[in-house]
């Protein structure tokens, strides 16, 4: 791990003299960097050091935690808003451990001048998406600061959730094994070009919404299937070639996608071409990422396909050996190419 | 989309690449460059080298205008900015980042109070001079044939409007020039041997196809314009092989769909009327070239910010471990160079190859780097 951190990361942050940017919170390669270098030697725990987006409780192995900040701009977009992503965002961070999410708390932090009548909008979105995804919202806190600075609304959610019986070991990112498939459950970059294009103001020729919903049942039901499923991830910030590159890093293996099988709707598609995006960068609010062995691949795609979060879910790579932790692409054309981490953050607030 | 999707077809990638290897003479060595950035990021991004035989080596040229630009000329922009506080000094997002000088770049000239602005074109430079009447606004720009007509209508907007407090800092180069100095550099004994150019896409819609016949024909070499898209290279790349085995030396054009042989005169009269040439011009890597560049011509000489804030050019070397000057001859390869991805990465640039995604450095450290890892020693 050390070498790969220095290959990762050539230059420390720089604690005498550093600021924080943009690309700290982009989930990329400078989030990861962070948590690497300040967060983790601060607060280390073989918990919290395995990098998967939720936790167990020692003493609680059955209890599963996870916690999000909700920071897009726009505050609403299409296919939803602010609450929607504070809801979806932590419910999905708790269901790529397996777990069933049930209880959730929320802090805003609000500006002075915001108006009620869109912090009630925002709250009733928060309400419905909680009732979708069957939890409660059991606690919660409310600041405000001055005009200027905030930007309206900033939601934190944190989530907990039970492990169901049948799961023995959690996924995680850390049991990737060489030969494992990669499964992705649908189209990529729809959350993504359509905050994008919210804020150009594009006019799209094919109406673009959000893909933000709870995936949870959906988790579930690629575990039911295929139940050595090794991992699960949300491909959110930094989109679907970040999230494969820290599955790589924390399992110590590398991988190779194919180009041509992963699925991206032509909408979307064509505004990326316009905007100049790689939709593999791009935030994904309602997709997951199944690491699941070769031999239980048409199993866990069939659950998926019979679910509606994953009509369009397909085998996108496979899990290879490298010590490098180099996540490569075999493109359109048939030649081959490298998909490293996000770098610099491109899109800030997107979610 | 149905239009691009024809040239990244993979049927049609496969039929191209077949036909290449069936044209290559296996008993001899093709080593082309593609001038162009674009070019350079599409070769890597589609992995198409992988598609071509091992005997034609792909070479990338320095048709990147923010790799171009000296260190000499940021120093200018950034001293600047940092020195007339009644100055906005517009530039495109690439040249925030690219050190000048002692690590100095135009974001830190903004951290050092200077009010540097990034815009998406000239235009929006022109717009900012309106609103801000107590102020100098100042378009740093840069760029090829393909970006000098958006210029040239913004100093011809902002002399119908009557907007004595725009200028432009001019460091527009011209291609045909560049193509020359690879080619005597290549003489050289460090130079690089060429037996052909794959030819700018959008900067030969501008200038027309017929802009390269000189060149063809002096150094007695192929010229294949091309577009972008990864089928477009492939074919550009197909003719280049069969010119050489014919013994060829004429300029083609594999982007007619875009370029015309005499090109976009409409532009290219505007570019006349506000620009003249230069008498040189300091290129990073390719040296001072006589006539390669433009200044504002006689009629909008007022607009010069040079003379306007009385600039004054000095050429200044480059941070001593970056070899952007060898990659951008086409001498060296990224991967040749001792910083590269240790000390110079894109989150912290060295050298401007590895700052515009154009950039032979950047695009082979985002795309291409899987394939030679070695010991990463950790930079300071």
């Amino acid at each position: 791990m050390d070498k790969l951190n220095r290959r990762l990361f050539p230059r420390k942050l720089d604690f005498r003299n550093g600021n924080i940017e943009l690309a700290h919170g982009a989930g990329g390669k400078a989030s990861a960097q962070l948590f690497e270098e300040l967060f983790r030697p601060a607060f280390s725990n073989p918990e919290l050091d395995r990098g998967d987006d939720a936790a167990a409780f020692e003493g609680a192995a059955r209890m599963v935690v996870a916690t999000d900040g909700h920071v897009v701009s726009p505050l609403f977009f299409p296919g939803g808003d602010i609450g929607t992503l504070a809801i979806h965002g932590t419910v999905n961070d708790v269901a790529t451990s397996g777990a069933i999410p049930r209880y959730l708390t929320a802090a805003f932090i609000l500006e002075e001048g915001f108006p009620l009548n869109d912090l009630q909008t925002i709250a009733q979105s928060m309400a419905a998406a909680a009732r979708e995804a069957e939890i409660s919202i059991i606690a919660g806190d409310t600041k405000v600061v001055e005009k200027g600075n905030g930007d309206g609304v900033f939601i934190a959610t944190t989530g907990v959730g039970f492990l169901p019986e049948h799961i023995v070991e959690k996924p995680g990112a850390h049991r990737a094994q060489v030969g494992d498939a990669i499964l992705l459950s649908g189209d990529i970059g729809d959350h993504g070009v359509t905050i994008l294009a919210a804020r150009e103001g594009l006019p799209l020729s094919a109406p673009i919404k959000s893909d933000t919903a709870s995936v949870h049942t959906l988790a579930q039901a690629i575990i039911a299937a295929a139940p050595g499923t090794k991992c699960l991830r949300d491909p959110t910030r930094g989109g679907v070639a970040t999230a494969v590159n820290e599955i790589c890093r924390a399992s110590g293996t590398g991988a190779i996608l194919n180009e041509p099988s992963i699925p991206i709707r032509r909408p979307v598609e064509a505004a990326c071409e316009i905007l100049g995006v790689d939709p593999l960068y791009l935030a994904n609010e309602g997709k997951l990422i199944a690491i699941v062995p070769e031999a239980q691949v048409d199993q866990a795609l069939a659950a998926m396909h019979a679910h509606p979060l994953g009509e369009r879910a397909a085998k996108i790579g496979r899990i290879i050996e490298d010590p490098d932790g180099f996540v490569q692409m075999e493109t359109v054309s048939g030649g081959r190419r490298m998909v490293d981490w996000l770098v610099g953050d491109p899109l800030p607030r997107i979610c | 989309m149905r239009y691009v999707d024809e040239f990244r077809d993979t049927k049609t990638a496969q039929t191209l690449a077949k036909a290449i290897y069936a044209e290559a003479d296996p008993n001899r060595q093709y080593q082309f460059m593609e001038f162009c950035g674009g070019h350079t990021h599409a070769l890597c991004r589609f992995g198409l080298e992988d598609l071509l035989p091992d005997n034609i080596r792909m070479i990338h040229g320095p048709g990147c205008p923010v790799c171009v630009l000296p260190v000499g000329r940021l120093d200018m922009a950034i001293d600047l900015a940092t020195s007339h506080p009644e100055i906005i000094l517009c530039t495109y997002g690439d040249l925030m980042r690219v050190p000048g000088t002692n690590g100095r770049t135009l974001r830190t000239a903004k951290a050092e109070g200077g009010d540097v602005r990034m815009v998406y074109s000239p235009a929006q430079a022109v717009d900012l001079a309106g609103k801000n009447p107590d102020r100098e606004v100042v378009m740093f720009a840069i760029g090829f044939e393909t970006t000098t007509p958006p210029t040239a209508a913004a100093v011809k907007e902002a002399a119908r409007d009557g907007l004595s407090n725009f200028s432009v800092f001019c460091n527009h180069v011209l291609t045909p020039s560049a193509i020359d100095a690879i080619m005597t550099a290549g003489t050289g004994e460090s130079g690089v041997h060429l037996d052909g150019f794959v030819g700018p896409g959008n900067v030969s819609t501008i200038i027309g196809a017929e802009a390269y016949e000189d060149a063809s024909a002096k150094w007695r070499k192929p010229i294949v314009i091309a577009g972008f898209e990864p089928n477009d290279l492939l074919q550009s790349i197909l003719m280049l092989v069969q010119q050489v085995n014919r013994g060829d030396t004429c300029v083609e054009n594999a982007f007619a769909r875009a370029v015309r042989p005499g090109g976009n005169t409409r532009a290219q009269e505007m570019c006349r009327e506000v620009f003249s040439i230069r008498n040189s011009f300091e290129w990073r890597g390719l040296g001072t070239i006589p006539g390669s560049a433009l200044q504002l011509g006689p009629d909008f000489e007022s607009f010069d910010a040079e003379a306007r804030f009385a600039m004054a050019y000095r050429s200044r070397p480059d941070h001593k471990a970056c070899a952007c000057a060898q990659i951008l001859r086409g001498e060296k390869a990224p991967r040749d160079c001792k910083v590269f991805g240790t000390a110079c990465t894109p989150e912290h640039p060295l050298g401007s190859c590895m700052v515009s995604p154009e950039g032979a450095c950047a695009a082979y450290y985002a795309y291409g780097r899987f394939r030679d890892t070695r010991e990463i020693v950790a930079a300071e």
